[in-house]
């Protein structure tokens, strides 16, 4: 499906410095066996199968893998010979920043240090302790935030842990927000949790998965009674079902509405105007810049 | 009838249900009226609930049993739009949500995008100073129209007129600085649109001083007054606990006596470089409240002075980031004919290189591209934290842009103050909260 990217990966030696502040996504290393989605999704089944531990997405080889969600083709929205331009062949994978591994690093606007590992290892040993020992599917650092990308069933622990623990003590739910990638087969429906630290003056993301054709998550609401809303909007938008939710319904489009709007496949209606026999498409069927 | 398991059918098999809209209550054959219990429905469109807000109260006489908040009403698929736009114009989608406090809007999507781009530090101290001006001076003349609005739902009228007589001042300091009133679009990723216009330092320093003679006019007309008193005293009381949980933030979180300010405890632009006090209250009431927003006008109003200062410094310094590749082509300039491109910029895109042209067009239709991944960019806005999670796949549009709008989480905490209470009450619990519908929905 992609070809490989035109250069060959450079090698790059694992970050040892955490005072190293390379944003990650420059690197572009992305990993071989990682450059179409359909090939990463496998990637991770392999891994998790192969049971590489909590946080087990680090390659062997100690090069970072990247997380393939979609292949961009071309310059300008036109694929096959319509394309002039000469970038018809082009070929990108997209590639959103991959696992981090220890040491985290610096991090912080308040010019604190190492609080990344400090909340990464507490959660882990906490974590453990209960018996939940599957839960990290994944860290990324990047752009000075930290994301912990938590399996579905252990979500509600987790958030437990996070708000309870006194090393933890992420008090407040900012905001749960949710993205679909409708390429990255198994893990299409992503969920955000945003999580402050009043107390200790820190922000982290808590990210977790569900594919289209079980798009169920673990309500959160029972621990942040904020999320209830937010829960509701992204049920109304993404059609993820967040079960233990007291009153799932939508929120805002109306009762009776068909659909999820900010779905990747929702239609886009637009107006048919008509002009001397030419329509314009809805937006998502316009050319434009790929 | 609806497939959605979730959202059931509206219609209603179980007890009596009467449609009355004011003047016919008569109609009503109270035989079939089991009990006192009556639910009401309150909105959407309703003066006094503060812009398209639907409640649906369960009522005993005069008491709310059960007040729950229906939303939606004003929601326009913004996040959605956004995505179908370049980084750039998204800006002028995201500040039409809190259309009271537009500035914040456009702060929390610009920060966040920076952060995408790894730009933060290359932004112009002009630009942040510009930046920091717009937004003290935004959250005076939101605070002015929730003391405005407020003051009128509980018919203090002259409350009303003085607040929006007020906020016009400011708004004209918008119009000279941005071109408009509302709806600005005046932050960009990098940087500002274009500089301040000449002439503006001094009308900021002339508008302030009479920010400062208008402003105790609300403490003396509202603070002591026994009528205001009676009518805001323990009225939507949340405390910090259930301000936590509810997610409630801004105001009514400061209410409560805990100093939680996103300007000094996480600061951005170099908050940290100015001097003002976080204003906070011991009465965790809808009084509180309003104490806590009329003394943060004064340290608005300090902030506005430091950032004037500055901003008549640094004259002259760039307000973009100096990228090409992110920054605008060209500064907007006013001509014989109106405002537009400078003529200098159209000679040189016109006459001199092609380059420059093609550059302008690419800019200007394709954008730029960030890299992918995603960020979480909060500043505090008049009504609490926004935040914008931006995602982006490494295209010249945004992927995804969500935004946690103050008002939005706020609003959950209107059955917790408002039930058990009067119906009155409701309106002062929701005035208290200030909730700014185009935010709420988005």
């Amino acid at each position: 499906m992609a070809d490989e990217p035109k250069t060959p990966p450079e090698k790059t030696p694992p970050e040892k410095s955490p005072a190293k502040k390379t944003p990650p996504e420059k690197t572009q290393t992305v990993d071989t066996k990682g450059s179409t989605q359909d090939q990463s999704a496998d990637a991770h089944a392999d891994k998790a199968a192969a049971g590489a531990g909590p946080w087990g997405t680090d390659s062997v080889d100690g090069r970072r893998e990247l997380e393939v969600v979609d292949v961009r083709e071309g310059m300008f929205g036109v694929h096959g010979s319509g394309d002039t331009s000469g970038y018809g062949g082009l070929t990108r994978p997209v590639v959103m920043p991959g696992a981090s591994r220890q040491p985290f690093g610096e991090p912080d606007v308040t010019g604190e240090h190492g609080w990344f590992d400090d909340v990464h290892d507490r959660l882990a040993a906490v974590l453990g302790e209960t018996g939940v020992d599957d839960a990290l599917e994944l860290v990324v650092v990047d752009r000075g935030e930290i994301t912990f990308v938590v399996r579905r069933h252990a979500l509600l622990q987790v958030v437990q842990h996070l708000r309870d623990d006194p090393q933890l003590r992420f008090e407040f739910c900012s905001s749960v927000s949710g993205v679909h990638f409708p390429h990255e087969t198994g893990r299409e429906q992503h969920v955000a949790y945003h999580l402050l630290s009043m107390t200790h003056n820190r922000r982290i993301r808590v990210e977790t998965t569900a594919p289209d054709d079980d798009p169920h998550v673990p309500s959160v609401v029972s621990v942040y009674p904020t999320a209830d809303w937010h829960e509701r909007e992204t049920w109304d938008m993404f059609g993820v079902v967040f079960d233990g939710h007291p009153a799932l319904t939508r929120i805002l489009m109306p009762d009776d509405w068909q659909g999820h709007p900010q779905r990747k496949d929702y239609p886009l209606g637009g107006i048919p105007v008509e002009y001397k026999g030419g329509t314009i498409p809805s937006p998502d069927q316009r050319r434009s810049y790929s | 009838m609806t497939t959605d398991a979730y959202a059931g059918t509206t219609e209603t098999s179980s007890g009596p249900v009467f449609n009355v809209t004011g003047q016919d209550w008569d109609s009503i054959d109270s035989s079939a009226i089991e009990g006192d219990r009556i639910v009401i429905n309150m909105g959407p469109q309703h003066p006094s609930t503060h812009g398209v807000l639907r409640l649906v109260l369960e009522i005993d006489g005069e008491t709310v049993k059960d007040a729950r908040p229906g939303i939606g009403y004003l929601h326009t698929g913004i996040e959605k739009n956004m995505e179908f736009r370049t980084w750039t114009q998204g800006v002028t989608f995201c500040t039409r949500m809190d259309y009271v406090a537009p500035f914040s809007n456009e702060a929390a999507y610009v920060a966040a995008v920076e952060k995408l781009l790894d730009v933060e530090a290359d932004v112009p101290q002009r630009a942040l100073d510009i930046r920091v001006l717009l937004l003290e001076l935004n959250r005076i003349s939101s605070h002015l129209v929730c003391l405005a609005t407020g003051g009128m739902e509980i018919g203090a009228l002259t409350v009303m007129t003085c607040g929006f007589r007020d906020r016009e001042l400011i708004l004209d300091l918008f119009e000279l600085i941005t071109g408009l009133r509302m709806n600005h679009a005046y932050f960009r990723p990098g940087g500002v649109a274009q500089d301040v216009p000449h002439g503006a330092v001094e009308k900021i320093r002339e508008t302030v001083r009479v920010l400062k003679k208008r402003l105790p006019e609300y403490a003396a007309l509202c603070n002591a007054n026994p009528i205001f008193k009676g009518r805001l005293k323990g009225v939507g009381h949340l405390e910090l606990d259930g301000c936590l949980a509810l997610g409630l933030t801004g105001p009514v979180l400061r209410a409560t006596g805990y100093d939680w300010d996103l300007r000094r405890k996480q600061p951005y632009w170099g908050y940290e470089t100015y001097d003002f006090d976080v204003v906070t209250w011991d009465e965790p009431d809808a009084y509180g409240r309003f104490r806590v927003r009329l003394e943060e006008m004064w340290e608005s109003l300090r902030i506005v002075e430091q950032a004037v200062e500055r901003i008549a410094k640094n004259q002259g310094e760039p307000v973009m980031v100096a990228d090409k590749k992110i920054a605008w082509p060209s500064q907007l300039s006013v001509g014989a004919d109106g405002q537009g491109n400078s003529v200098e910029h159209i000679n040189h895109i016109m006459g001199e290189s092609m380059e420059a042209l093609i550059h302008h067009f690419k800019i200007v239709t394709e954008g730029f591209r960030v890299p992918a991944g995603q960020a979480y960019a909060a500043i505090e806005a008049p009504r609490g934290e926004i935040g914008c999670h931006a995602v982006s796949d490494g295209g010249n549009r945004p992927y995804r842009a969500h935004f946690r709008d103050p008002s939005f989480v706020n609003l959950q905490g209107t059955s917790i103050m408002s039930e058990g209470s009067m119906i009155s009450d409701v309106i002062v619990a929701i005035a208290s909260i200030d909730p700014v519908m185009g935010g709420v929905d988005r």
